[in-house]
């Protein structure tokens, strides 16, 4: 890696990890239910609408952590060997909760969306 | 035998130290992801279903704990914090789309919280489960950090939501892509906001691989549904019991 990819890097991680800790003493400053990262997070974007150029500092960091964004959950779901008696016990409520709640809640937020949107368009319709 | 003693050495210092599990979750996913190009990218190889796999059959033979695994695997699992700050990129890009789109997004959004916590707490009730797996099922659809924290507050098992949450991510990685073809739902804003409501983290890797716009929507939908999460579900569970 040449110095100018990896100093960009630097400059990035820098800048989330930064972004995170004022999410994270703001939390907790402010008693806020909201974890820190999604704080940071919309820190982050209205720090980008702001000022555009920011963009280019976060994004070797933010491209190469989103690029393998379910790497980072592997550590998590390994946790589940500590939980084989409680799963082995309630499979079946567990096993249908997780697989028809899940499909479930895809399809209505997907189609209360387009529902929203239809009516949106039928009254844009109206008023011409 | 001192061949065997110096293995044994060997293995005292690995299983005490954080490299063994940060190397073998690195050499796992790699290997998953591999298996999953191999695949032609197919949902049902996640390479996050066969990493993990692959990792509890690694420790299960080394007679390895989890939380000694976690000592190495605990820096991957930090990233989730920076990659969530990240999540602003993408969604500043989109912001042009999003502007057009968000009376649909500020309903869908509650809806799709309310929606996903009380059809696992509701499902899982009838089939009879116990009060504290209810209370662990009731923030599956959130993103891990923000549902550990929903879990404990309400009284559930932190450690066991974090599992039902990546499970519910693999669910809508592996199925969604295909229950949106079923229903026609075609527009990638709509798949997106759809799969971060539901399959939070997991899920937006899976909108990424479909397309930018997908992805950025579903992390958008992930990362304010976090928002409304904290604020509805301890609400609603007060509600329900």
């Amino acid at each position: 890696m040449d110095s100018a990819v990896s100093a960009n890097f630097l400059n990035g991680i820098t800048l989330l990890l930064a972004y995170q800790l004022v999410g994270e003493v703001s939390a907790r400053l402010l008693n806020l239910p909201i974890p820190g990262p999604v704080i940071g997070m919309l820190l982050l974007f209205f720090s980008l609408l702001v000022r555009d150029s920011l963009a280019q500092v976060v994004e070797p960091a933010a491209s190469a952590l989103l690029s393998h964004l379910s790497l980072l959950f592997v550590p998590a779901g390994v946790g589940v060997m500590v939980h084989f008696g409680r799963i082995g016990e309630q499979w079946l409520p567990i096993t249908a909760a997780l697989l028809v709640g899940t499909l479930i809640t895809l399809a209505l937020t997907a189609l209360v969306m387009l529902g929203v949107q239809r009516l949106q368009r039928r009254s844009a319709h109206h008023d011409a | 035998m001192t061949h065997e003693y110096d293995l044994a050495q060997v293995w005292v210092y690995l299983s005490a130290s954080p490299l063994f599990g940060l190397t073998m979750t690195l050499l796992a996913y790699g290997l998953a992801y591999r298996v999953y190009v191999w695949g032609k990218s197919n949902p049902l190889l996640n390479p996050v279903v066969t990493a993990v796999a692959l990792l509890i059959a690694l420790l299960w033979l080394t007679h390895t704990p989890y939380q000694a695994y976690f000592e190495g695997g605990q820096f991957v699992h930090f990233l989730l914090g920076p990659a969530t700050v990240a999540l602003a990129l993408p969604l500043y890009r989109q912001f042009g789309k999003l502007k057009t789109l968000w009376l649909a997004v500020l309903i869908a959004l509650p809806v799709g919280v309310a929606v996903g916590g009380v059809s696992a707490v509701g499902i899982a009730w009838l089939l009879g489960a116990d009060t504290q797996t209810l209370l662990s099922l009731a923030p599956k659809s959130v993103t891990a950090p923000v549902a550990m924290g929903i879990a404990e507050r309400i009284g559930g098992i932190p450690s066991l939501t974090a599992v039902l949450v990546v499970t519910t991510g693999i669910i809508g990685a592996v199925f969604g892509t295909k229950l949106f073809d079923v229903l026609r739902i075609r527009d990638d804003s709509v798949r997106g906001i759809a799969m971060g409501v539901a399959a939070h983290g997991i899920g937006t890797a899976r909108a990424f691989q479909v397309s930018a716009e997908m992805g950025a929507f579903a992390g958008l939908a992930m990362a304010l549904s976090a928002f409304v999460a904290s604020v509805m579900l301890p609400w609603l569970v007060s509600w329900l019991r």
